[in-house]
């Protein structure tokens, strides 16, 4: 499967995820956005990053771009899509999926380690782990705070679109582990179909076994 | 701040006739103290800057190396002050700190993988400071996440002198194959000069004159027009057509527009080829109208790069600029004539000599005064009360505050993040599977290379003895790196003082700058490039003399000892000299002092610092070892306060009559080593260094201290606690 990697003018995670891929086997290529979404491609990473540094709102640019034209047809069409950080901020001001990112609750960028309860494990970016698994993955973001109306995220969570919820390393959910102030810590969540979903933490800096820990392979291994 | 008189007098006799208005300000900036170096290039000579792995010594945008066993394979090193601004206005100041040190590493044709930030600031407790800090940090880290540059190691540092005059010194390291190579020396006559990046406006108008003289006490409104403001997604996007050229190698030589702008950057460039250049100035992409010369010469407008390219390449060059959105402009050609030529409006406006602009500046002959340390007085306190006062003061404490705003992880070559001695990154480009056969060399190039780096300076110490405590700064720089198993490669500098025609403070400066080619000349660690940054003083006085240094070191793989301990193993230290008796213990320096009051002289450093350094390398991979730990800032009272969490413990008993001066003196040159193979360590050490058994680690949570006929027993939770100061007191 060729993954297409889409880099706006300020993406920045765009080579990292590349070589994510690669580790798990997936034959990834950037894409400059100007250049459209070739043929052939069968799956598509937003990355992280500052597309068109963050002006106006994080990811509000670039959902504008001409390419995202392309990834909504696609993302219809069933070609799975993951928006990663501000890949995720793109991806709900593109409406590919519910919600919005939005300023951490400390006003601040923070970069850290983070512990994500694994909430769905039937969907093909889960599929690796069981539901209730705990996995770590950083954050790395000044803008992650996830934000929906009350009863959109009841049908969200009635519908079982949560991937993960930051939580404590014994997998609770808690205040404490909620690391930007997202609503019932929600970190990642899907589109109407489970092939099209965005998470801020970022899988792909885990996914190199030479640096660490690879609790984040099992996300980018739904294109292999 | 003008022209000079006596400068002047000089330019006249060269031109044989009165410059013009934009020639008196082409030389007012580029033979500024920030650019021309005049007051400290007679002492700069002290430094060694050759060695195997040199490729590009000073001179240049940066120094650049080869890494060892991977010759091809290029690190570009670059370090940066951009202390005036960062008082002004300290979010864009530090910002564009930020900016331009990495424009300074992809002129040479390297993609920037790391950057490091030192700062320093006044008393922690108090408002200004405080202002200054987060409005600093907030700067590094809009400017150095939105590039995508991780910002991997540093320090911070608070310091009363610093009130009035932060420092903010930036490095940055990039990486490259040899055959990218670019330099800033003009190749050829005929080719053209193609400034590319943001439109050029006002800003940062004579900031490189602006960084040249003491800070005014009205320096907050009156200077804001000297600050440039930086604009880290046209940045990104430099970096991104930058890596296009030089992947198409239509580029001939780069320089980054820096201090003084264009006239620096394009006038240097020629120079130093030998060349001249003819610079139309209406060619140039203008922000707004109505530039006079003199401002399209030296605006510092942020995030351009001029090129050399040959006429035939002009096009693909403003195609790949336009790909990215980034202006371009065609502004002139190289000269075989020498003579640096600009025309606006059809007039010639400067004709000078090129070499004359960037050389010609005469060198100061300032007086110094040698300095001298002093007598002992120590303070009566108790180990637990200058626990407290040592563990929980910020210049100790926890720095996650600062560097949890830093994306440190981008790029994914981070394998020992902030927090650490030092940062380990993977140079996965070494690896053999990469590279030819005989490009390879080596024991173990299946893993790459793990790239180390550690940058800072302990005021402190350098505000204590000047020469010493340089030297004692390179060679913790030196032990931070050797912790994680790596063996230093290389380093660049930033030299800070005061106002250098005070004879006390140049006495200071010309102290860092012998202690700290001394010691890098001892560790054989070249310094490829650095950065000086005079007339730091303001209503407050003159800053502590502050040589901060970025060093790198190499290692195979990426795998390292963490500092905190596993809970399993027998607790060494080494490199005592004053626990071994072979010196005496001196608070000279240190953080107890600066907390207590007080005065002593500096401790003695060990002789030979390079053997002390390599055996910590070997010691640190060894299969025995658990946790190392450099000892220094806080002496190793700070350091076991650091290793203890809430898994693991210390029980550690030292024999002294001294045990205040046991934990809390600051001697550099010393680490804690938690190993199951102590004799190993002992031989490793044998005839290099002393080795003092300090008891065991355990699975307590606790350290328990008995240190002389004094015991001080403090958990996990409360160190903590007192290490949490800077966050507890800013979120």
């Amino acid at each position: 499967m060729t993954v297409a990697v889409i880099q706006f003018g300020g993406s920045n995670c765009d080579r990292d995820t590349v070589q994510a891929l690669d580790s798990v086997g997936v034959e990834a290529e950037l894409i400059w956005h100007e250049d459209g979404l070739p043929a052939g491609i069968e799956g598509i990473v937003l990355p992280g990053g500052f597309s068109y540094g963050d002006f106006l709102r994080a990811g509000a640019m670039a959902a504008q771009s001409p390419i995202m034209d392309d990834v909504r047809s696609a993302a219809d069409a069933g070609t799975p899509v993951l928006g990663i950080c501000n890949g995720a901020q793109i991806g709900c001001e593109a409406s590919l999926t519910p919600g919005a990112f939005t300023t951490n609750e400390s006003d601040r960028f923070q970069c850290e380690h983070v512990h994500l309860r694994v909430e769905n494990a039937d969907t093909p970016w889960t599929r690796a782990y069981e539901e209730g698994d705990v996995i770590q993955l950083p954050i790395a973001h000044g803008e992650g705070r996830f934000e929906i109306s009350d009863d959109r995220l009841d049908t969200l969570e009635a519908d079982d679109r949560i991937l993960f919820r930051y939580c404590e390393p014994d997998g609770t959910v808690t205040p404490e582990s909620n690391p930007n102030g997202s609503k019932h810590n929600v970190a990642g969540v899907t589109g109407e179909r489970d092939s099209v979903a965005v998470m801020m933490p970022h899988p792909e800096r885990m996914s190199l076994p030479d640096i660490g820990p690879t609790d984040g392979r099992g996300v980018l291994g739904a294109f292999a | 701040m003008a022209l000079s008189d006596s400068d002047r007098d000089v330019v006249v006799e060269e031109l044989g006739r009165d410059p013009t208005h934009p020639e008196a300000a082409l030389f007012e900036n580029l033979w500024s103290e920030h650019c021309s170096y005049r007051s400290s290039r007679p002492l700069l000579t002290a430094f060694e800057s050759d060695g195997e792995h040199v490729v590009v010594p000073p001179g240049d945008d940066a120094g650049v190396v080869s890494l060892p066993g991977a010759e091809d394979t290029y690190l570009a090193m670059g370090i940066e002050s951009h202390n005036h601004p960062s008082y002004v206005d300290p979010y864009d100041g530090a910002a564009t700190g930020v900016g331009g040190i990495v424009r300074d590493i992809l002129s040479m044709g390297a993609y920037p993988i790391a950057l490091t930030d030192s700062l320093y600031f006044g008393d922690f407790d108090l408002e200004y400071p405080r202002y200054l800090l987060e409005g600093v940090v907030e700067g590094i880290s809009e400017y150095g996440n939105s590039i995508g540059v991780p910002t991997v190691a540093g320090s911070v540092a608070f310091h009363e002198d610093y009130e009035e005059n932060p420092l903010v010194n930036v490095a940055c390291v990039g990486l490259l194959e040899a055959d990218r190579l670019t330099t800033a020396k003009a190749q050829t006559a005929g080719n053209k000069l193609v400034l590319v990046g943001s439109s050029t406006g006002r800003d940062g108008l004579g900031g490189a004159s602006f960084a040249s003289e003491d800070i005014a006490e009205d320096a907050e409104t009156e200077d804001r027009g000297a600050v440039q403001v930086g604009n880290p997604y046209r940045e990104k996007l430099l970096i991104e057509a930058n890596e296009q050229l030089i992947e198409a190698d239509i580029v001939e030589s780069a320089r980054d527009l820096g201090a003084a702008g264009l006239g620096g950057a394009s006038s240097e460039l020629v120079a130093k080829g030998g060349y001249g250049a003819e610079i139309d100035l209406d060619a140039i992409h203008q922000r707004e109208p109505g530039l006079s010369a003199m401002e399209l010469l030296l605006s510092e407008s942020q995030e351009r790069i001029v090129y050399e390219v040959r006429p035939e390449n002009v096009e693909r060059v403003q195609a790949i600029a336009e790909r990215y959105d980034l202006g371009s402009a065609v502004i002139g050609d190289v000269t075989e004539d020498g003579q640096y030529v600009c025309t606006k409006d059809g007039e010639v406006v400067v004709d000078v000599p090129a070499e004359f602009v960037g050389e010609g500046a005469p060198l100061a002959d300032l007086d110094r005064v040698e300095p001298s340390q002093p007598e002992t007085d120590r303070p009566e306190v108790d180990i637990e009360s200058a626990f407290e006062t040592v563990v929980g003061h910020p210049n100790t404490a926890s720095k996650r505050w600062i560097y949890r705003q830093y994306d440190h992880e981008v790029q994914v070559r981070t394998a020992m993040r902030p927090g650490d001695d030092a940062a380990l990154l993977a140079i996965r480009e070494a690896r053999a599977d990469r590279r030819s056969a005989e490009q390879s060399s080596g024991d173990n190039r299946e893993t790459g290379v793990g790239l180390a780096i550690s940058a800072g300076a302990d005021p402190n110490w350098t505000e204590a003895a000047p020469y010493e405590g340089a030297r004692a700064a390179g060679l913790e720089n030196a032990t931070n790196i050797a912790a994680k198993g790596a063996t230093p490669l290389a380093a660049v500098d930033c030299l800070n003082a005061g106002n250098p025609e005070n004879p006390d403070v140049y006495g200071e400066f010309a102290g860092i700058v012998d202690g700290l080619a001394d010691v890098c000349a001892d560790l054989s660690v070249p310094v490829v490039g650095g950065n000086v940054s005079l007339y730091n003083d303001s209503a407050t006085g003159p800053i502590p003399p502050t040589p901060t240094l970025a060093m790198v070191g190499t290692k195979d793989g990426y795998e390292a000892p963490a500092l905190s301990l596993s809970g399993e193993g027998t607790l060494l230290l080494v490199g005592d000299l004053a626990l071994a008796g072979e010196a005496e213990p001196r608070l000279g320096g240190s953080q107890l002092l600066a907390g207590e009051g007080g005065t002593d002289r500096f401790p003695t450093l060990p002789d030979d610092p390079s053997a002390f350094v390599e055996a910590v390398a070997e010691v640190a991979d060894a299969d025995g070892t658990l946790a190392v730990h450099d000892v220094s800032h806080g002496g190793l009272a700070v350091t076991l306060a650091e290793m203890v969490h809430a898994d693991a413990g210390a029980d550690v008993t030292i024999e002294t009559d001294d045990s205040v001066g046991a934990l809390f003196h600051e001697q550099a040159g010393r680490a804690v080593i938690e190993t199951t193979a102590p004799d190993a360590v002992r031989a490793a050490f044998d005839g290099i260094a002393p080795v003092v058994e300090l008891g065991k680690a355990d699975s307590s949570g606790t350290l328990s201290l008995s240190v002389g006929p004094d015991t001080l027993e403090v958990t996990a939770n409360e160190i903590a606690d007192l290490r949490s100061i800077i966050e507890d007191e800013l979120d």
